[in-house]
């Protein structure tokens, strides 16, 4: 599909996409509401041990389906309820920050040392690299990230490096297509012609004159795909072929609380999932703004 | 014309053979795929022998040619689990996954389509307001999520719905919320940007300069036009949710081609996660050729360009 200007509205005035105009709370142009989120989930992540108020992987058969504290049967000792095998809800979430923020962070920039790489390689070298590069991305890209992500992870079985990979090996496509892009309309640039008379290699171009230009586009792809990275890993936790159990994923935490949905145990349905909802918010929120802030060109993305 | 076509054609037919290839060599090259294909507790012998019969002794091209062989022959393997061909058992789940695709599909456009609409009417309004964050909830939000929640409020405590199975009607109304609940809001962004982009166009601006009541200009003339990439995009986004479905039937235990997939995990049951996947990325490169090939025939533009 083809992509249009910005459209212009009868009064005159422009059209921006939907979501960049959305309220980010900006103060000093920082959007302040992101940022809060991500710094949070991130010293929870970092010091959960200390934070935590229970062990997350152990928990007393007694105390099982606690409600949170301020419902009746509810007490301060776990004081957002426990699990199907009275594990602490909250000590999970804090220590679930840990694995989500690893996983998302490690595959984003997995997939996009991978991804930017062979966009870098594909737009420079041109010729039968780069058309075996790009059928490889449009065969990928045909297939349905989850769906893909679900074939690899059952062959390899589940584990949190796996997923790093996995997840790694499906996104990296997004990447190659928009750096490729770049890479192309760079290289017809008088600093790149003068660095090829100046006699540079092939490979001290692409690494010394394409690489700096084109990292605003991949930290921007970046964060904008950590929200999707992030809701994949929950999707794969969820239908049992991502972190394995008893690892404390909100994804996972969703699977073990759809066993008290019937029941009405609300509190594992609901927290785990804000949670998500939370980083994900934060990480698109902050994506927009960096596309913004950064890579003007991007924002049609 | 003819050239274009004949390209098109080719890139679609490389990409299924990337794609039959990407298969084979993953599940080949990632470990024994004997493990994978035999069921759990065979013994070593039974191994050596399932080996041998499928040739995978022999070298990879070998092995490649016996692949497609089969697969021309729409020969998938048997489900472990169901012993039954693979490909039955997705033809027999297939309608189930197209009503479901159907019913979101209707979901999102009749959130979609008005709420786009109207926010592109009243650009910076309170419902355009309310639709931004609405736009970014649902991208935030996780369909499946969204399908618990439902049965904790619709089924837990209204105990209006059924949380799960398939049969009536009322099983269908939560799954196809779910479902529908992101395409809703991306149809919803497209709406409104593609109203926005036609309410600036000149036809309108006469529309306007005849004197036609505001009213008539947006329903009758700008409309219409608006609605050409909403309904291009719900086309391949129908394609996109039978096959993205797989979490939301997981939840609602719906009897589709996801649900498949995941007892397919469930059960170890490779040959059946082999076929989804397979025929899911075939279906989708046809569609994308079909629309590559719909697009040339209306607008005669974009023949020259590739």
């Amino acid at each position: 599909m083809s992509v249009s200007p910005a459209p212009t509205t009868p009064s005159g005035v422009e059209a921006l996409p939907t979501i960049r105009q959305l309220p980010t709370f900006r103060t000093n142009g920082l959007p302040m509401l992101p940022i809060a989120i991500l710094v949070t989930l991130a010293l929870l992540a970092i010091f959960a041990d200390l934070i935590a108020p229970s062990n997350p992987e152990i928990g007393s058969l007694s105390q099982r389906f606690r409600p949170p504290a301020w419902v009746a049967g509810g007490s301060t000792e776990h004081l957002l309820g426990t699990d199907h095998i009275g594990r602490d809800v909250l000590s999970r979430l804090i220590f679930g920050a840990r694995v989500s923020m690893m996983v998302g962070f490690t595959a984003v920039i997995f997939a996009g040392v991978l991804g930017s790489a062979l966009g870098i390689l594909s737009g420079y070298l041109g010729g039968w690299v780069d058309q075996v590069i790009m059928r490889v991305t449009d065969t990928w890209l045909a297939l349905p990230a989850l769906t893909f992500a679900i074939f690899l992870a059952a062959i390899v079985g589940p584990s949190e490096w796996n997923i790093v990979i996995i997840l790694g090996a499906v996104y990296w496509t997004r990447y190659a297509r928009v750096i490729r892009g770049e890479v192309l309309s760079l290289k017809e640039r008088d600093f790149v012609r003068l660095a090829i008379v100046a006699g540079c290699s092939k490979w001290t171009i692409m690494r010394r004159h394409l690489l700096p230009n084109v990292l605003n586009t991949a930290i921007v792809l970046a964060t904008l795909m950590l929200g999707v990275v992030i809701v994949t890993e929950a999707a794969l936790s969820f239908l049992g072929v991502g972190v394995p159990p008893p690892k404390p994923a909100w994804g996972l935490m969703l699977a073990d609380g759809k066993k008290g949905l019937m029941a009405g145990y609300w509190w594992l349905t609901v927290f785990p999932g804000v949670c998500i909802v939370l980083m994900v918010l934060a990480a698109n929120l902050l994506g927009d703004w960096l596309r913004v802030k950064l890579d003007p060109q991007l924002r049609q993305l | 014309m003819r050239r274009f076509v004949l390209r098109r054609a080719a890139y679609a037919a490389l990409s299924l053979f990337l794609l039959s290839v990407t298969i084979f060599l993953f599940v080949r090259v990632t470990g024994d795929p004997t493990v994978l294909l035999v069921e759990p507790g065979a013994s070593k012998a039974d191994l050596d022998a399932l080996r041998h019969d499928l040739g995978l002794d022999r070298s990879l091209l070998v092995q490649y040619g016996t692949f497609m062989r089969d697969l021309a022959r729409g020969d998938f393997g048997r489900s472990f689990y169901y012993r039954t061909p693979v490909l039955e058992l997705y033809v027999s789940r297939l309608p189930n996954s197209l009503l479901l695709a159907a019913a979101a599909m209707v979901f999102s456009l009749l959130i979609g389509i008005p709420s786009g609409i109207m926010a592109a009417v009243r650009v910076g309004g309170w419902w355009d307001s309310a639709g931004k964050i609405f736009a970014l909830l649902g991208l935030s939000m996780p369909s499946f999520w969204v399908g618990l929640l439902l049965i904790l409020f619709f089924s837990v405590y209204l105990g209006w719905l059924p949380s799960s199975g398939s049969g009536t009607a009322l099983h269908v109304l939560m799954p196809a919320f779910a479902l529908g609940w992101y395409f809703a809001a991306a149809h919803m962004r497209l709406a409104r940007s593609s109203m926005l982009e036609v309410l600036g166009s000149e036809y309108v601006k006469l529309a306007r300069l005849k004197g036609l009541p505001e009213m008539r200009v947006i329903a009758k003339h700008a409309f219409k036009n608006a609605l050409i990439p909403v309904l291009t995009l719900a086309g391949i986004n129908l394609v996109l949710m039978v096959n993205v479905a797989v979490v939301v039937e997981t939840v609602f235990a719906w009897p589709g081609i996801g649900r498949l997939l995941y007892e397919g995990i469930a059960f170890r049951d490779f040959p059946v996660v082999q076929a989804v996947v397979l025929l899911g990325g075939s279906m989708i490169v046809v569609v994308n050729l079909v629309i590559d090939l719909l697009y040339a025939v209306i607008d005669p533009r974009i023949r020259y360009e590739r």
